[in-house]
């Protein structure tokens, strides 16, 4: 891998680093599979390029897209709890009918960003060159986005989000509307996923309502991912974001390592991604059991 | 102080197997009673305590506690004046938090809970004090995540957060059933002395006739969803295992539910069940 395809790897790792600490808030830390992200990812990226291509600062626009985004987890989290939908249906209703809005808002199925600001400016301004600008930048907005995560889950509503996830009948019982906790997590979740969507879009300078598609997955691996490599899953809530970021890392410089794969006449090419991501997720499901399965052989 | 007027609860209304679970139950709870609650399977105690609580709401009958009709509330609300502590040792506690998280999570209970910090390091004396009581070493423990801990640590930990609050009320459904004899005879002088200590209103479901006769100062044995008998005071303390078995033998008798082709291996099984 050349140096460049490193830093890139790293750099996108940052990127969507935001949608991995939001795939672990639901389905690690509520327990709640939520397929919106496909759906808000792409949401955060025309909100924000509708917002940039109109003058706004890119810097603002992603307040704008954090909105949106928790909207619409807030609509998913409703149709859970409040009229009863299966969490998995909920969230891919939301999933479905943001493909629409998406197109309402941007007018078209895309909106290049060619030539416009973005919020790498503020930093290339400084003088640095932009290869080291893109990761610099991105790195301290996913580690801070995951410090204020981990904030959010010590203070007491955030203690109650945990224990929803953990012991819904234990916090009802200590006068908790698991209700609320719900609505404001997965809303939560689908705004850092929506900021991711933007700096993707103003990172790539294009948005476009199928970027969106398998984010679920890709999180889902980066999480798993992390929880390998790190050992999030049994330490604290800290560890566990420091593992989510890490893995989103792990993931895409595993995607770029699998894009220099060559085998004979067969090289790897963009379109075997999916394959790769699936493999991926497969082998780190069962990394630890079979780990386990050989060390427990050996005693 | 608590009453219930007329209490009834039909699971599978209309279906094909509805299940009378509460067929009219009232009862009035005075502060500071603590009713040892008694009946073989099936009999409703668990849906009394489970109405009550507001796990799900009666068809018909009303709970008035301290002058308010609590009946309609939803039970994240009514959590506010209820303290409570389930059968499974690991329901009453969140396995991957931590000790203090856990205590603090009980010590908002019915208290809104905003963007401070979860654990008020202000609070850490108290909850070290409120662990020593149980002398199982949990005190030196405040950091160590609850899934590390044994059923029964884990239900004594669900009773100090069931009273931490001070409830009005405290409801036990079996909450020592599920462990072994000795543990469950530590949970259950844990119990005895945290509900004198604050004189708490307490209902204590049991399937053990020797705990319900023992604990409290008022028992109440259910029957098919209907409060068959209800003593008190000095009548209560000189109750014996026995004199109990007559009784419920001779009050079933008079309901007629005893009668029938398998009467005699009903019987059987409710003295073995009660104890």
């Amino acid at each position: 891998m050349t140096y460049y395809a490193f830093i890139g790897a790293v750099e996108q790792g940052f990127v969507y680093g935001l949608m991995v600490l939001g795939v672990y808030l639901t389905f690690r830390v509520l327990d709640f599979p939520d397929l919106t992200v496909d759906g808000s990812l792409p949401l955060g990226a025309a909100v924000s390029a509708v917002a940039v291509s109109a003058g706004v600062d890119p810097y603002l626009t992603l307040v704008l897209a954090f909105a949106a985004g928790f909207a619409a987890g807030a609509i998913t989290g409703i149709l859970n709890t409040k009229l009863g939908i299966l969490h998995l249906l909920s969230s891919i209703l939301t999933m479905i009918a943001l493909y629409s809005v998406i197109i309402r808002i941007m007018g078209r199925p895309n909106l290049t960003l060619l030539g416009k600001p973005t919020v790498l400016d503020a930093v290339t301004g400084l003088g640095l060159p932009a290869h080291a600008a893109g990761p610099l930048l991105y790195g301290v907005l996913a580690v801070a986005a995951g410090a204020a995560l981990t904030w959010y889950l010590a203070t007491r509503f955030g203690q109650a989000t945990l224990a929803t996830g953990d012991n819904p009948r234990m916090i009802t019982a200590l006068g908790v509307n698991t209700h609320t906790t719900i609505i404001a997590g997965v809303g939560l979740a689908n705004a850092l996923t929506a900021v991711s969507g933007a700096l993707v879009a103003q990172n790539q300078g294009a948005a476009d309502v199928n970027m969106g598609v398998g984010t679920i997955v890709a999180g889902l691996a980066s999480v798993i991912i992390g929880e390998t490599l790190v050992g999030g899953g049994k330490g604290g809530v800290g560890r566990a974001i420091v593992a989510a970021l890490a893995g989103s890392v792990a993931y895409r410089l595993a995607i770029a390592v699998a894009l220099d794969l060559r085998i004979g006449q067969l090289s790897v090419t963009p379109s075997d991604l999916n394959l790769i991501t699936a493999l991926v997720v497969i082998l780190a499901l069962t990394a630890p059991k079979m780990r386990a399965k050989i060390t427990g052989r050996r005693c | 102080m608590l009453t219930l007027t007329g209490i009834t609860k039909t699971f599978n209304p209309g279906g094909a197997d509805p299940v009378t679970a509460l067929a009219g139950v009232s009862l009035a709870i005075e502060k500071g009673d603590f009713i040892t609650l008694i009946g073989s399977n099936g009999a409703g105690k668990s849906t009394l305590l489970n109405c009550l609580a507001g796990v799900f709401f009666p068809d018909a009958g009303s709970i008035i506690l301290d002058g308010i009709d609590i009946t309609a509330l939803p039970e994240y609300a009514r959590a506010a004046f209820l303290g409570r502590v389930f059968q499974d040792p690991l329901q009453g506690t969140c396995a991957s938090l931590s000790i203090e998280q856990n205590l603090a999570l009980a010590a908002l209970r019915g208290k809104p809970r905003g963007l401070s910090r979860g654990v008020d390091p202000r609070d850490r004396d108290r909850f070290r004090q409120a662990l020593r009581s149980l002398s199982l070493g949990l005190e030196d423990r405040l950091d160590a995540r609850v899934r590390l801990l044994s059923g029964g640590q884990r239900q004594a930990l669900t009773m100090l957060m069931a009273t931490l609050a001070e409830p009005r009320v405290l409801l036990l459904d079996e909450h020592t059933a599920a462990l072994d004899p000795k543990t469950a005879a530590h949970i259950l002088d844990l119990t005895d002395h945290l509900v004198r200590e604050q004189r708490l209103t307490t209902l204590m479901v049991t399937h053990n006739m020797n705990q319900a006769i023992r604990l409290g100062n008022r028992l109440v044995m259910m029957h098919r969803g209907r409060i068959i008998l209800d003593v008190a005071g000095p009548e209560k303390q000189n109750l014996t295992v026995e004199a109990l078995l007559t009784r419920f033998a001779s009050l079933r008798a008079g309901d007629g539910s005893g009668d029938g082709p398998n009467g005699g291996a009903d019987d059987m099984t409710d003295k073995m069940l009660l104890v």
